[in-house]
């Protein structure tokens, strides 16, 4: 019953008055203290020379991608089990977010592909789910946009999320099951990260000013919806008395 | 499960006399294919290489194709609506409904995909794996438009929302099929995993689609 008390829309308002100063502030504060760590102060790679540093704009914006397709199927389970109200406006705010960050991921890891494996794109199994994900955010959005009765439109499109959520865990672990051109992952292991802590700290406040970027975006984009709720709930009311 | 042959056979019936749906989806298929030596050119080797893969491209297209009317004709006429309240479960008449799909478009095209194969080129050699691989990679892609099919029944414009929202869907059967029916071209053969791996995906279709197609009907039913 607790976790009730937060799916009010106008408890919601007020806290996001509240954090999300704190959040974009912390953000910004974050980006100009990894930006420098990752463009200047870390040493450039033996091998790869300057170019390891597309790593710090791209894996945090792979792992965000992931990380906000989550949150979207855990909105969309959530409002087809409790029935929020919230948890709809939440999924649907942040499916052009994870888009966003999914188009980041595959831009900046084409350009990093260039120099590295010689090619913009191979169709090896990370890239194409990596790809599938943004072909999934697309469709979730097209549903929302195809649908006129909104709350119709939650439905079918949480049906949408959570089946689409079967890829999440393919794209995790398609570097282990394929053999793929792809390295596999190097900081989430079970024995430790094995990246040297010289390029893993700028890459580690990377990951968090996303993270933080993420979250400040989906609040504002929270409140939009909502206000644009409103705003149509006013109009029809108006609309109704003349 | 009488329920279950009422409906497939009621939706065979339909199929069979209303016409051009399985011979509609045969012709396009047929064009397909005829249209990709013209397109890439008519270089034998080229074509035997990509035969596989051309073919698993059209089937995969021409299911999609017939996949608005598994719904839409009984959502517009309001006998969906009547079947909900019979003793059937939504998850049983859809299985059903994707069921009879799959006996109406996706087999007949299994069964002459092979054959189309002559005018790819296709290694004889490849047409009984080609042919397996089809017959049970298809049911997935039946279920799986039905699936899309429910999403979008109630929409004038579902046409190419359907293909936004499954194609990507689609992509593990595809992979897997064509590296089922593609007997060790370079490397280990890996085409009876790849054929597991590839009822595997029809047997997780088969248990989550019902459950997601009825979330989405009932959605449009209210």
């Amino acid at each position: 019953m607790r976790m009730q008390r937060f799916a009010n829309p106008a408890r919601f308002v007020r806290l996001q008055r509240i954090i999300l100063p704190w959040v974009s502030g912390a953000a910004v504060i974050l980006f100009v203290v990894g930006l420098y760590l990752a463009l200047f102060a870390a040493p450039p790679d033996y091998q790869q020379g300057e170019t390891v540093r597309i790593m710090f704009v791209h894996v945090p914006a792979a792992w965000l991608a992931l990380m906000i397709y989550t949150v979207m199927a855990l909105s969309s389970g959530i409002a087809i089990v409790f029935r929020h109200p919230l948890a709809d406006v939440a999924a649907k705010a942040a499916a052009p977010i994870g888009a966003a960050f999914t188009f980041l991921a595959l831009a900046t890891g084409s350009m990093w592909g260039k120099p590295m494996w010689g090619t913009w794109w191979v169709w090896d199994a990370r890239l194409t789910s990596m790809f599938v994900l943004f072909l999934l955010y697309l469709g979730y959005i097209a549903i929302w946009q195809a649908i006129d009765d909104p709350r119709r439109a939650a439905r079918i499109a949480a049906v949408v999320a959570l089946v689409g959520f079967i890829n999440v865990p393919i794209i995790k672990f398609s570097v282990e099951w394929w053999n793929s051109l792809h390295q596999p992952a190097s900081v989430f292991r079970a024995d430790g990260p094995a990246i040297h802590s010289s390029i893993l700290t700028p890459l580690l406040v990377m990951a968090v000013a996303y993270t933080l970027l993420y979250v400040a975006l989906h609040l504002i984009a929270i409140r939009s919806e909502l206000v644009k709720h409103r705003i149509r709930q006013i109009e029809l009311a108006r609309a109704g008395t003349t | 499960m009488s329920v279950l042959t009422v409906l497939v056979r009621r939706d065979l019936l339909l199929a069979w006399r209303q016409g051009g749906g399985t011979g509609t989806a045969l012709g396009f298929f047929l064009t397909v294919v005829v249209l990709l030596p013209l397109g890439i050119g008519p270089d034998q080797i080229l074509l035997q290489r990509i035969a596989p893969g051309a073919l698993w491209i059209a089937l995969l297209l021409s299911v999609l194709l017939s996949a608005d009317r598994i719904f839409q004709a009984d959502y517009e006429d309001g006998s969906l609506e009547q079947m909900t309240l019979g003793p059937a479960s939504l998850e049983i008449i859809i299985i059903a409904k994707a069921f009879a799909h799959w006996l109406s478009a996706g087999l007949p095209l299994a069964i002459a995909a092979p054959a189309l194969g002559f005018l790819l080129n296709l290694d004889p050699g490849l047409i009984l794996p080609l042919g397996g691989a089809m017959i049970i990679g298809s049911l997935a892609l039946s279920l799986l438009a039905s699936l899309g099919a429910a999403a979008t029944v109630g929409l004038r414009r579902g046409g190419m929302l359907v293909s936004l929202l499954i194609l990507p869907l689609y992509v593990p059967a595809l992979i897997f099929g064509v590296s089922a029916s593609t007997a060790s071209q370079a490397g280990p053969d890996i085409s009876a995993p790849s054929l597991l791996i590839l009822i595997a995906i029809v047997l997780v279709a088969l248990v989550t689609v019902p459950l997601a197609a009825a979330a989405a009907l009932r959605a449009y039913l209210r």
